[in-house]
C-alpha cells in the first residue's frame, strides 16, 4: 500500500498537476507547484526511508504484470537520482516563480511543461524496461523544447526547432535499438536482458545504435551543436532545469545500458571511442565557452564539456578489475549530482546577474564585484564544483575518476580529467576577472530580490558541501535491486 | 564536544565565520567590521596559544571523518602544525591591524577583509592538515581565495597578475593531485607521521616513487615560488600592500614551503628520501633558487619588486635546510619559516608605509626617507640586517643554524651558497639603508600624505612594523629559550632522527 | 525468407530513406515528414522481427507501436505548431539563413 502511494506520487502526481496547472494560468499555477513540490518531498523522502530500511525493489504499475505492463526497478541509483530531481527542480520551480514575469504570453504554458518534464525524468530514473525509457525521454523532450520555446520570440523558436529534429533523430535511433533488441532477445527488461544477451552482431548493432541515439540527446562532442542555443536563449530556470537534469536523464540511460549490457555486448574499441568522445567533449567544450562573450552561452558550453566526463565511464569499466570498475562508476555518477547541482545554480546566478546588470554579456559585468550580490557568490561556490577543485562534489568525482585511470593504467583519462579542470578555471576566471574590472563611468545596478538569490545559494552550497559527505549518497547507490 | 576537537575546529572557525559576517556587513559598516576582523584575529591566536601549550604537554588535537570509504579528512595539531599554525595566527592580526589602515577611505573593504580572512582560514586549514587529501583541500581554497585579493584594485594590471598567478597555482594544483593520486593508489591514504611512511614504501619501485616526490615537489615548489616556477611573484606585486605581506610571508609561499617539509618527513620520512637519493636535486635547485633570487632582486629599481625578488630567495633557505641530513640542518630549514615570516613582513609593512605615507615607490626616490619617517626606517633596517644575517637578528639565527647542520651533514658546498647569497643580500639591502638615513631629500615627496597626531604615520601603519621589527631581534636574542621558533623547531627536528 | 523479416528489411530501407531525408532537407516541412517516415520503419522493424513461432502476431510489439505512434504523433504536433509560429514570424519556411525556395 505505501509503495503504492510512493510509485503513485512519483509519477502520477505530476501528471495531475500538468493538467491542473493549464486550466489556471501561471499566477495561481505558482500556488499549485508549491503544494506539489512539497508532496513529491514528502513522496521521496518516504522513498529513502522504505529503500534504506528494505532494499531496492521491483514494481509492477497498477499490478499489471510485465511485458504488458509496466515494470519499475526502484533501487538505490534510482533513489539517490530521484532526491537530486526533487531539489533542483524544485529549486528551478521556485526560481521561476518569482524569475518569469507572469504577465507574458505564453507564460501560462510553463507550469504544465515544468510538471510533465517531472513526471518525465522520474520515469526515466524509474523505468524497468527499455521501451518504458524511450517514453520517458520523449515525454521530456517534448516538454524540455517546449519550455525553450517558451517565449516565442523567433531565437527562441529556432533553438527549440533545432532542438527536437536533433532530439528526435536521436530517440528514433534509440527506438530502432528497442526493437532489434526486442526482435533479438524477446524481452524488453533490463533485468531479463542482462541475462539473456550474448555477444552477437545484433545485440551490438542495437547497442551501437541506442547509443548514437543517446549520444545525440546528450550532446555528446560532436552532435553537441543543438544544445548551446537552446540552453542559452531559454529562460534562467529553465535552462539550469535543463543543464541539471534533462541531458542527465539520457547520459544515464547510456550509463546503465552500458552497465547492464555493455560486459556482454561492448568492445574495447568502442569503449575507447566514448571515452575518447568524451575527451574531444571536455576540450571542446571548455574552449568554447571561453571563446563566448555571452554569459549563458557560456554557462551552456560548459555544460557540453561537463557532460564529456560521463562518458569516461565506458573506457574504465570495461576489461578492469571490478575494483576499478567501481570507482568509476561512482565518481562518474558523483559527477552527474554534483554537476547537476552545480550546473543548476550556476544558470539560476548567471540569470540573477543578468537581471542586475540589464544585460547578458560578459563585460557589462563590470563593476559587479564591488557590489557583493549573493548571485555572484553563488556563481562563485558552483564554479568550484565545475573546476572540480575541494571540497566540492566534483572534487571528489574526479579524484574517483583520477584513482580509477590510475588503477586501471589508462593514464590518457587520468590527463584529460586534469585538463579538463584547468580549461574549466579558464572560463570561469573569465567571468570573475569581468566582475572586477573597474567601472569609472556610474554604475546601475539592480539587487534582485532576495528570495531569486536564495535557491542558486543553496544549490551551490550542497554541490560545495557535496565532496565532504560524498560517502552517503555513494552509500545510497549502493543499496542493489530487488533480490 | 570535547576540547580536542574543539580548539583546532573553533580557530578554524574563528577566521572562516568572521569572513561570512564580514561578506554579510554592508560597505559602510567599517567599525562594526573592524571589530569582527580584530576579535576574530585575537580569539584565533588565543586558541592557538592554547594548542601550542597543550602541544607542548603531550596533549593531541584534532579530528577525523571518512569523506570516502579509503579517504579521511583529518586535522591535527602537531608540533609541526604549530609552528605554522602559531606564526600565520600571529602575523594575521598584525596584517588586519596593518589592512586596516592601509584601506581606510579605500572602497570595496567587505570583498577585501571578507576574502582575506578566508585566506586565513585556509592557511591555518593548511598547518592542521592531518594529510595530503585535507592539505590539498585547503591549499586548493587558498588560491582561490587570494586571487580576489591580488586583482583587488581592478587594474588591467591587477587583472593580469591574477591572471599569471592563477595559471601557475592552478596547474600546479594539478600536477600536485596528479602525485597524490599515484601515491595512494600505491599505498593508500597516508596521515602524516613523524619519520614519515618509510616501511610502507621502502617495497615500492624506486623509479616511481621519485616521479611522485617530483610531482608532489613540483606541485609545491610553484606556491613557494622555486626557480623556475616563480614568475607569478614579482607580477602579484601590484596588489596592496598587506596582500604582498599575506602572500610573502603569512599564507602562499609558506604554503609550499610548508608542504614540502610535510612531504619530505611526514610522508616519504627524511631518511628514506635520502636513501632514495631526493635530497641532492632539492638541495641544488633551493641552492640555485637561492642566488638567482638575490641575483634578480639586485638589479630592480621598484622597491617592492626587490623584495618580491629577495623572498623568492630567502625561501629556498627552507627547502635547502630540509635536505641537509640531520637534526640541526632540519632545525635551520624549519626555523626559518618563521623568521623569514617576521622579517619579510616587516620588510613589506615598511615598503607599503613609504608608499602610503610619501607616495615613494622607486628605490632611487627613498632618499632621506630615514628623516621624514624616522620609526618605519628604523623597522626597515632591522628588517633588511635581519635579512643579511646579521647577529644577533633572526635571520643570523637562521644562517648559522643552517651552516652548522651543512657541516654537520658533511655537505660544505651550502655554506658557500649562504656566504654568497648573504653578500648578495648586503649589496641589494644595504645601499637601501645608505639611501634611507645618509641622502638628503632632493626635492618634495612625490605624493605626501599627513596625517594628524605627531606620528609620521597612522598608528594603525607604524605599529605592526615595529611589533614585527622588534621581535626579529627578540627571537634572535633569545633563540636558546623554550617556545623561542628555535627551541620550537628543534623540538620538532629531534623527533624525526630518532633512533 | 519468412514475411517478417520482409517487413523488417522494409522498415529498415524506410528508416534509411527517412534518415537521408532528414539530414539532407532543409524545408521545414519537409524535414518533419522524413521524420515520419523513420519513426513508420522503426514500427515496421519492430512488428517485424517480434513474431511468435507459433506465427500468430506478438501482442507486445502491437502495444509497443501503439504507443510509439501516440509519441509521435505528439512530437509532430508539437513541431507544427512551432514551424507554423516561426513561419508567421518570420516568412521562412527554414530555419538557417539561406533564401527560401
Amino acid at each position: 500500500m505505501t509503495l503504492n502511494l510512493l510509485v503513485a506520487g512519483l509519477l502520477f502526481t505530476p501528471l495531475a498537476w500538468a493538467v491542473v496547472s493549464l486550466l489556471i494560468g501561471f499566477r495561481a499555477g505558482r500556488w499549485l507547484a508549491g503544494a506539489g513540490m512539497v508532496l513529491q518531498a514528502g513522496v521521496t523522502l518516504g522513498l529513502v526511508w522504505t529503500l534504506t530500511g528494505q532494499g531496492g525493489f521491483e514494481y509492477a504499475l497498477g499490478d499489471w504484470q510485465p511485458p504488458l505492463g509496466i515494470g519499475l526497478r526502484v533501487d538505490g541509483m534510482a533513489l539517490t537520482l530521484v532526491l537530486l530531481t526533487t531539489l533542483v527542480a524544485s529549486a528551478c520551480g521556485l526560481h521561476a516563480a518569482g524569475y518569469l514575469e507572469a504577465d507574458r504570453p505564453g507564460q501560462r504554458y510553463f507550469w504544465p511543461l515544468f510538471w510533465f518534464l517531472w513526471a518525465g525524468i522520474n520515469g526515466v530514473w524509474l523505468a524497468g524496461d527499455i521501451f518504458n525509457i524511450y517514453v520517458g525521454l520523449e515525454l521530456v523532450t517534448l516538454a524540455a523544447v517546449g519550455l525553450v520555446a517558451l517565449s516565442g520570440e523567433p531565437p527562441a523558436l529556432r533553438a527549440a526547432l533545432r532542438y527536437l529534429f536533433a532530439a528526435l533523430a536521436g530517440s528514433l535511433a534509440f527506438l530502432l535499438g528497442v526493437a532489434l533488441l526486442y526482435g533479438a532477445y524477446g524481452t524488453l527488461s533490463l533485468r531479463l536482458l542482462a541475462e539473456a544477451v550474448q555477444a552477437d552482431g545484433t545485440g551490438s548493432a542495437a547497442l551501437a545504435l541506442m547509443f548514437a541515439g543517446l549520444a545525440v540527446k546528450t550532446a555528446l562532442f560532436p552532435v553537441h551543436a543543438w544544445l548551446p542555443p537552446a540552453h542559452g536563449i531559454a529562460h534562467a530556470p529553465v535552462s539550469a532545469l535543463l543543464s541539471a537534469l534533462v541531458v542527465k536523464a539520457s547520459a544515464w540511460v547510456a550509463i546503465r545500458l552500458w552497465l547492464d549490457l555493455g560486459p556482454v555486448l561492448g568492445s574495447s574499441g568502442g569503449a575507447f571511442l566514448m571515452g575518447l568522445l568524451g575527451t574531444a567533449a571536455i576540450v571542446w567544450g571548455s574552449w568554447m565557452a571561453w571563446c563566448q562573450t555571452g554569459l549563458k552561452k557560456l554557462v551552456a558550453y560548459s555544460s557540453v564539456g561537463q557532460v564529456g566526463y560521463l562518458f569516461l565511464l565506458f573506457p574504465l569499466t570495461f576489461a578492469v578489475s571490478d575494483r576499478v570498475a567501481e570507482l568509476a562508476t561512482q565518481g562518474v555518477m558523483l559527477h552527474l549530482i554534483s554537476h547537476a547541482l552545480a550546473k543548476a545554480a550556476l544558470f539560476m546566478a548567471a540569470g540573477n546577474l543578468i537581471w542586475a546588470v540589464g544585460d547578458g554579456r560578459i563585460v557589462s559585468l563590470a563593476g559587479a564585484g564591488r557590489h557583493l550580490p549573493l548571485s555572484l557568490f553563488a556563481f562563485g561556490l558552483a564554479a568550484v564544483s565545475i573546476m572540480g577543485l575541494p571540497p566540492s562534489g566534483g572534487f571528489t568525482a574526479k579524484w574517483l575518476l583520477l584513482q580509477a585511470a590510475w588503477q586501471a593504467g589508462q593514464w590518457g583519462w587520468a590527463l584529460a580529467v586534469l585538463v579538463g579542470g584547468l580549461l574549466a578555471a579558464l572560463y570561469v576566471f573569465k567571468v570573475f576577472a569581468a566582475c572586477y574590472v573597474d567601472k569609472a563611468s556610474g554604475d546601475d545596478f539592480h539587487y534582485p530580490p532576495r528570495r531569486l538569490d536564495l535557491m542558486p545559494l543553496g544549490l551551490a552550497v550542497m554541490a560545495l558541501g557535496l565532496g565532504l559527505v560524498a560517502g552517503l549518497p555513494l552509500h545510497w547507490m549502493g543499496i542493489g535491486g530487488a533480490p | 564536544m570535547t576540547t580536542t576537537v574543539a580548539l583546532p575546529l573553533g580557530a578554524l572557525l574563528a577566521s572562516l565565520l568572521a569572513s561570512v559576517v564580514i561578506f554579510m556587513l554592508p560597505e559602510r559598516r567599517h567599525g562594526a567590521r573592524i571589530a569582527v576582523n580584530l576579535s576574530a584575529a585575537a580569539l584565533k591566536l588565543a586558541l592557538v596559544c592554547v594548542m601550542i601549550w597543550g602541544v607542548f604537554q603531550g596533549r593531541a588535537y584534532g579530528l577525523r571523518f571518512a569523506v570516502l570509504p579509503e579517504l579521511d579528512f583529518v586535522l591535527r595539531a602537531d608540533a609541526l602544525a604549530m609552528m605554522f599554525a602559531g606564526l600565520s595566527s600571529l602575523l594575521w592580526l598584525l596584517t588586519t591591524v596593518y589592512a586596516v589602515g592601509y584601506l581606510e577611505d579605500s572602497p570595496n573593504r567587505s570583498r577585501f577583509f571578507g576574502f582575506f580572512s578566508l585566506c586565513v582560514a585556509s592557511t591555518l586549514g593548511i598547518a592542521l592538515a592531518g594529510n595530503l587529501f585535507t592539505f590539498f583541500v585547503f591549499y586548493e581554497m587558498l588560491t582561490l581565495s587570494t586571487y580576489p585579493l591580488v586583482v583587488h584594485r581592478g587594474t588591467p594590471e591587477a587583472l593580469s597578475a591574477g591572471r599569471k598567478y592563477l595559471a601557475y597555482t592552478l596547474t600546479g594544483g594539478a600536477v600536485l593531485l596528479l602525485g597524490m593520486v599515484w601515491l595512494q593508489s600505491l599505498a593508500g591514504d597516508l596521515t602524516f607521521q613523524p619519520q614519515g611512511h618509510s616501511q610502507l614504501l621502502a617495497h615500492q619501485d624506486r623509479g616511481t616513487l621519485t616521479a611522485i616526490f617530483a610531482l608532489l615537489f613540483a606541485g609545491l615548489a610553484v606556491k613557494a615560488a622555486v626557480v623556475p616556477l616563480h614568475g607569478w611573484l614579482p607580477a602579484a606585486m601590484v596588489a596592496p600592500a598587506p596582500v604582498s605581506a599575506l602572500l610573502h610571508a603569512v599564507a602562499v609561499v609558506k604554503a609550499g614551503a610548508f608542504g614540502m617539509v610535510r612531504v619530505l618527513y611526514h610522508v616519504f620520512g627524511i631518511e628514506f628520501s635520502a636513501a632514495l637519493g631526493l635530497l641532492g636535486p632539492v638541495a641544488g635547485v633551493a641552492a640555485f633558487t637561492i642566488i638567482y633570487g638575490s641575483v634578480r632582486a639586485l638589479v630592480q629599481t621598484d622597491l617592492k619588486r626587490r623584495l618580491a625578488f629577495s623572498t623568492i630567495s630567502q625561501v629556498a633557505y627552507i627547502p635547502l635546510g630540509l635536505c641537509l641530513l640531520g637534526p640541526v640542518g632540519t632545525a635551520g630549514g624549519l626555523v626559518h619559516l618563521l623568521h623569514q615570516g617576521l622579517m619579510k613582513i616587516t620588510l613589506f609593512f615598511c615598503a607599503g608605509n613609504y608608499a602610503e605615507t610619501i607616495g615613494v615607490q622607486r628605490i632611487d626616490a627613498l632618499d632621506g626617507a630615514g628623516r621624514r619617517m624616522p620609526a618605519t626606517s628604523m623597522a626597515f633596517t632591522v628588517g633588511a640586517f635581519g635579512m643579511m644575517g646579521t647577529p644577533p637578528l633572526a635571520g643570523f639565527v637562521t644562517k648559522w643554524t643552517l651552516g652548522t647542520g651543512a657541516l654537520a651533514a658533511d655537505m660544505p658546498w651550502v655554506i658557500a651558497v649562504l656566504v654568497a647569497s648573504s653578500l648578495l643580500n648586503a649589496v641589494y639591502f644595504l645601499p637601501l639603508v645608505h639611501r634611507l638615513w645618509f641622502r638628503e631629500l632632493p626635492g618634495a615627496w612625490p605624493r605626501e600624505h599627513h596625517h594628524e597626531g605627531r606620528l609620521e604615520t597612522s598608528p594603525w601603519l607604524l605599529w605592526p612594523p615595529l611589533f614585527t621589527a622588534a621581535s626579529i631581534l627578540v627571537v634572535g636574542l633569545l633563540a636558546a629559550v623554550p617556545f623561542s621558533p628555535l627551541s620550537w623547531a628543534e623540538l620538532v627536528a629531534a623527533r624525526e632522527f630518532a633512533p | 525468407m519468412s514475411p517478417g523479416l520482409l517487413y523488417a528489411l522494409a522498415g529498415m530501407l524506410l528508416f534509411v530513406m527517412g534518415l537521408a531525408g532528414f539530414a539532407l532537407l532543409r524545408h521545414l516541412l519537409r524535414r518533419l515528414m522524413a521524420f515520419n517516415l523513420v519513426g513508420s520503419g522503426t514500427f515496421l522493424v519492430l512488428v517485424g522481427l517480434a513474431q511468435r513461432p507459433d506465427g500468430e502476431p506478438d501482442p507486445v510489439a502491437q502495444a509497443l507501436v501503439l504507443t510509439g505512434i501516440v509519441v509521435a504523433i505528439a512530437a509532430t504536433a508539437l513541431a507544427l505548431v512551432l514551424m507554423r509560429r516561426w513561419f508567421d514570424l518570420t516568412g521562412r519556411t527554414r530555419l538557417d539563413g539561406e533564401a527560401d525556395e
